[in-house]
């Protein structure tokens, strides 16, 4: 097991080095000029331009500039914005609000997935499984964008439950209908993957001895079945969590919540280079490490998985 | 699916009917497992529910002019912002332009980005992922870390950050810069997952005796990749390939509601819902008409994988 954490850990350092140097090469290698537009409706004063070339190590070839950068990350400056602001302060400000959007939608997805799973795969076929396998297939066509533009007219400016737009302290109350939107998606992948490793299960040996030595049924369900069938599921809620805590754009768009979606979007549309590679250094990072823990946690909750 | 080789065929046959009963296998000509497949499928009202809904977006891409008799520029401000009526299905949209009209000439765009971004990204995917299968080792190591590095980047965000390095906003690159680069940016970003199917069913194929029976016969690298591994790791990718070609024309919407993506003079339906993103509030059918013919063709696209991969797979019989 030391062996395989530290495998793990070792294939990390090529990805995150190659990951963000793929993203810091995108922004600040393209050809062109990287002040264009920066001063307005005027040229940039020489003056202005010797500034920034020198705090973004311009004139350096890209891998000094990409390791001068990294270089700083890891004294922990995440750099300034052209206009001075601190990229370390801009993403304190958005990232709790991505990180409660994101664990709303998991909560969602999990709860509404797991159950609507469990049911379908315990029933066996029948009215509800076809309603929840067609259900979760309309789901999983329908464009986030989609799904949350639909929710945010019905609930928001035609039935006036919700406000259409997120103000700006993001309570989680005002989070659940973009939670629904986000983790629709998800939802429905949960909702299969239960429903076929539960019916995999369920006429496992162990289920059947469990039912004969007189288990009540919700023991026999609750703790063998599902503890047995849950593995798979958990391991994608894991890899899921990662990938929303990537920020949801769209999702964050639509509702108008200042969360690191907008913030990445903003930053790529006026081409705020230390922006974009700063959000995205640290959406890797949280990524590689929910990625790694989802890997570990397989081994903890299923002792027959054995890695040497 | 013809039966591709005899051993692959002769072999899943054994696996398929090892688990059911066995009266049926004795006293029919044995099947492969393809024709079996295709047997199966032909039974399933989601089989052809979806290849009828495939069959007729594919016939408007080929012809919109068999189901709208105007063009897709046509355009009446005198009835801008209507709602659906008996003239325009699908109502006008605020430039005056017909709505039914415009999502039948945007197929052609749209259905193209899918397919070609499909056709990359399972060609990339397959060949790297059976090389990385086949030699094992170092070279398994170095295309693995490659993939995951790629694989690391959020989709959006990924296609976003390429789609703009390419096109400062603003610019205005010609029709077919913009539809290369959606289908480059899309299967850049999603090769990786073809090539761990295809690498981990290489793994599979690989240890199987005929593959070591046809290696010790002396055939070559070639040979044994092409005759006999590539036929017996096809499947999990086609099936793949197909759920993705949905989710591909999800993401063309997505990255075009964006701003980033396809743009006019191209009519697709990303476009559409592009152009109707600032109007949706007070005219609905502007976003509502493009993005259910979205969401149909995906659903049929993974309607249709799905029933592929039911049919596929022995162990589900």
């Amino acid at each position: 097991m030391p062996q395989y954490i530290l495998r793990r850990l070792l294939q990390l350092i090529p990805v995150f080095f190659g990951t963000t140097f793929l993203i810091y090469a995108l922004v600040w290698a393209v050809p062109g000029d990287p002040f264009a537009g920066k001063c307005g409706q005027v040229a940039c004063p020489p003056a202005y331009i010797e500034m920034m070339t020198a705090k973004f190590n311009l004139d350096d070839s890209i891998f000094v500039q990409y390791f001068k950068y990294l270089g700083n990350l890891f004294t922990g400056d995440w750099g300034e914005t052209f206009n001075g602001v601190s990229v370390g302060e801009l993403i304190g400000n958005a990232y709790p609000v991505t990180v409660r959007l994101a664990l709303i939608a998991v909560a969602i997805e999990a709860i509404i997935g797991l159950s609507a799973g469990v049911l379908t795969g315990l029933r066996g076929k029948g009215f509800l499984d076809n309603l929840v396998l067609m259900s979760t297939t309309f789901l999983i066509s329908i464009p986030v964008f989609v799904t949350a533009i639909v929710l945010q007219i019905v609930l928001g400016s035609e039935l006036g439950i919700i406000d259409a737009s997120v103000s700006e302290d993001a309570t989680i109350g005002e989070l659940i209908v973009p939670g629904i939107a986000l983790g629709s998606l998800s939802m429905a992948y949960i909702a299969r993957l239960t429903r076929t490793s539960i019916a995999e299960n369920r006429h496992a040996d162990y289920v059947r001895t469990a039912v004969a030595k007189g288990q009540p049924r919700s023991r026999v369900v609750g703790v063998h079945l599902l503890r047995n069938s849950v593995i798979p599921v958990l391991t994608f809620i894991g890899t899921d969590i990662g990938a929303l805590m990537g920020g949801a754009i769209v999702t964050e768009g639509v509702f108008n919540i200042n969360g690191i979606g907008g913030l990445i979007f903003r930053g790529i549309q006026n081409r705020e280079g230390a922006t974009v590679t700063g959000v995205v250094v640290l959406l890797v990072m949280v990524y590689l490490l929910v990625s790694l823990i989802v890997d570990l946690l397989y081994a903890v909750l299923d002792p027959r998985i054995r890695y040497d | 699916m013809t039966d591709p080789n005899v051993a692959g065929g002769v072999s899943s046959v054994d696996v398929a009917s090892a688990g059911v009963a066995d009266d049926s296998a004795v006293a029919h000509k044995p099947r492969s497992l393809g024709g079996d497949a295709w047997r199966m499928l032909r039974k399933r009202p989601s089989f052809i529910i979806s290849a009828v809904i495939i069959a007729l977006v594919v016939l408007i891409a080929i012809a919109p002019d068999l189901f709208s008799s105007r063009p897709a520029g046509f355009s009446d401000l005198l009835h801008a912002n209507e709602g659906p009526s008996a003239d325009a299905w699908f109502g006008y949209d605020n430039q005056g332009y017909d709505v039914y009209a415009r999502t039948i000439h945007g197929a052609r765009a749209s259905l193209l980005v899918g397919v070609f971004a499909t056709i990359l990204t399972i060609l990339i995917g397959s060949v790297v992922g059976i090389v990385a299968g086949y030699y094992g080792r170092l070279v398994d190591s170095l295309f693995s870390r490659v993939g995951d590095i790629f694989a690391a980047l959020p989709f959006v965000l990924g296609a976003i950050v390429i789609l703009t390095t390419f096109n400062a906003p603003g610019s205005n690159p010609g029709v077919v810069t913009i539809i290369v680069q959606v289908v480059v940016s899309i299967a850049a970003l999603s090769w990786p997952v073809a090539m761990r199917i295809m690498r981990s069913a290489t793994l599979v194929a690989k240890q199987l005796d005929y593959v070591k029976a046809a290696r010790g016969l002396g055939a070559s690298t070639p040979r044994i990749v092409f005759r006999h591994l590539l036929p017996n790791t096809v499947a999990p990718v086609l099936v793949y390939g197909t759920i993705a070609l949905g989710a591909f024309i999800g993401a063309e919407a997505t990255l075009a509601y964006l701003g980033v993506g396809v743009r006019p003079p191209v009519v697709s339906w990303g476009v559409m819902i592009s152009d109707a993103r600032d109007y949706f509030r007070v005219n609905p059918h502007m976003l509502l008409f493009p993005a259910g013919f979205v969401t149909i063709t995906v659903l049929a696209f993974v309607m249709l994988g799905d029933g592929i991969r039911d049919a596929l797979d022995p162990k589900a019989r």
